[in-house]
């Protein structure tokens, strides 16, 4: 890990007001975290958070109030238009297309170099557990395998930055435990900054090497902490007794103690 | 294969239900003694193709034209005013309700006045076609481009992508599935709408042929061209499912 004297996102005071029918109101404040390069980034909290919209600010999709956003640093200068990767909920692959030109996306867009991005796709499916998938159609795969691809779609364009916006939150319990545990192995090989919402107190902690708890009504960040697990992380850790000193913090922040 | 053995299965069965159909007809006929001008055996019924003076073959190019024709000006101008509509919000707003209220017409209470306007023969009828088809291939097409899922635009839009690259590799691929549930509609419709034309003025086609026998109360050459008038048809249908098969993947296509 990186020193965080120069961190890879830095974000001090970040605020965004939403404007509906002349009222006002607080979709994201007193935002002030600061992560190092390669670290994975759990926001946690209720709907109605922000934490979305905090990940649409990161992505650039909106803008913010007041605040400052700063992404990259001098050894690892950041391209807005080139350095993203996003994971949504959904899968959200294109049916008409095979999983490979699916993955193939966003280096179709950036107009990077076909045969180069061809193995780089073949390779991140290697990575994410769909070798021998390439050919097939979405449909053909299950839920979690579909979203095993959309994380390689994610990576396909060699980003520094990978925004996940609660990307498990639809599969079914055990099929979500085992993709926390391959997110996790696929982030270490991958070596990415990764911002990951969710709604799961577990699995921010279990995930994350720091954890960003956001609460409700209003709507403002409430922690900021480092999650000292080793790595590589088992289930079993979620039974450990500092396992549970994290998540008891997390519960009393949103009140639920 | 289990699932190639059911599909021969059924279609087998779909071949076995129609000669049924045609051996009940034929023993109906035969056994209840109808005479021949108020339901024709299915034998008088081909023999009615071997009369010359029917011209059978210049009949079915017509009409074959005439609905071909009026179909691919429709699938053409209709999916071009659709993709209209989706660059140009303002113009939707604008066309959108007139073309909802045009459509409303009873197309065929139009015969009379193309008749007019454009005197009879294939020109109008062709117009006939189109008029009647073009409309539910907009509506499909319009509906289809609009189906874009908000998350993927801010994928592309982080990715700094164009509104074109958004248009070809998203928005015209998604939508083709919406395109081809118009054009199966439309292509039913602009066979009905060829025939109506000839019906209302023409000189020729199938449509026309039929009014000349029904004088001479030749109904197994009135039967045959409904079989012929359906065939056409049917073959429109099997070339627009063809070309779904070809285009649509399988997961995408709408029932």
């Amino acid at each position: 890990m990186t020193s965080m004297a120069e961190p890879f996102i830095h974000l001090a005071g970040v605020q965004k007001v939403y404007r509906t029918r002349g009222r006002e109101f607080l979709a994201v404040s007193e935002v002030t975290f600061d992560v190092a390069a390669g670290e994975l980034v759990a926001l946690v909290g209720p709907s109605g958070c922000g934490k979305t919209t905090l990940l649409k600010i990161l992505a650039g999709l909106h803008s913010h109030e007041s605040g400052e956003v700063r992404i990259g640093t001098a050894a690892q200068p950041f391209d807005p238009s080139r350095d993203i990767g996003m994971v949504f909920q959904q899968p959200l692959l294109l049916k008409w297309r095979r999983v490979l030109d699916n993955v193939l996306l966003p280096a179709e867009i950036l107009g990077l170099p076909v045969a180069e991005s061809r193995q780089r796709a073949r390779d991140l499916l290697a990575l994410v557990g769909l070798a021998g998938a390439e050919d097939k159609y979405p449909y053909e795969l299950s839920g979690g395998m579909q979203q095993r691809a959309s994380i390689a779609r994610a990576l396909v364009h060699d980003p520094k930055l990978v925004l996940m916006d609660e990307p498990f939150g639809a599969l079914d319990a055990l099929t979500r435990e085992k993709m926390n545990l391959e997110l996790l192995r696929i982030w270490q090989q991958a070596k990415k900054t990764i911002v990951f919402v969710t709604h799961g107190i577990t699995e921010a902690v279990f995930l994350g090497t720091r954890v960003v708890v956001l609460t409700a009504g209003p709507a403002r960040m409430a922690d900021n902490f480092l999650v000292e697990l080793p790595h590589p992380r088992t289930l079993d850790i979620k039974t450990s007794e500092k396992f549970g000193g994290y998540t008891r913090r997390i519960y009393r922040l949103l009140g639920m103690d | 294969m289990g699932a190639n053995r059911e599909s021969l299965q059924r279609y087998s069965l779909a071949v076995v239900s129609h000669l049924l159909l045609v051996a009940a007809w034929y023993l109906f006929v035969e056994l209840g003694k109808i005479p021949k001008f108020v339901l024709p055996s299915p034998q008088a019924t081909l023999n009615a193709l071997l009369v010359p003076n029917y011209r059978w073959l210049e009949n079915i190019a017509v009409t074959g034209i005439e609905i071909f024709g009026g179909y691919i000006l429709a699938v053409v101008v209709g999916v071009a005013i659709a993709l209209l509509f989706s660059w140009f919000r303002w113009l939707e707003l604008v066309l959108m309700p007139l073309l909802v209220s045009l459509n409303m017409i009873p197309k065929v209470a139009l015969g009379p006045l193309i008749i007019v306007w454009f005197k009879y023969g294939i020109g109008p009828n062709i117009m006939m076609a189109f008029a009647i088809c073009f409309f539910p291939i907009v509506l499909t097409t319009a509906r289809g481009l609009k189906e874009v899922e908000p998350e993927l635009l801010d994928l592309v839009r982080t990715l700094k992508g164009s509104r074109w690259q958004v248009f070809t590799k998203i928005q015209l691929p998604g939508a083709l599935p919406y395109i081809f549930s118009g054009m199966k509609v439309a292509a039913i419709l602009a066979v009905a709408g060829a025939i109506v034309g000839e019906f209302l003025g023409s000189d020729r086609g199938l449509g026309y042929l039929m009014l000349q026998v029904q004088v001479t109360l030749d109904t197994a050459a009135m039967f045959m061209a409904v079989i012929l008038i359906t065939l056409l048809g049917g073959l429109l249908y099997l070339i627009v499912l063809g070309l779904e098969r070809l285009l649509v993947v399988q997961d995408a296509r709408l029932g």
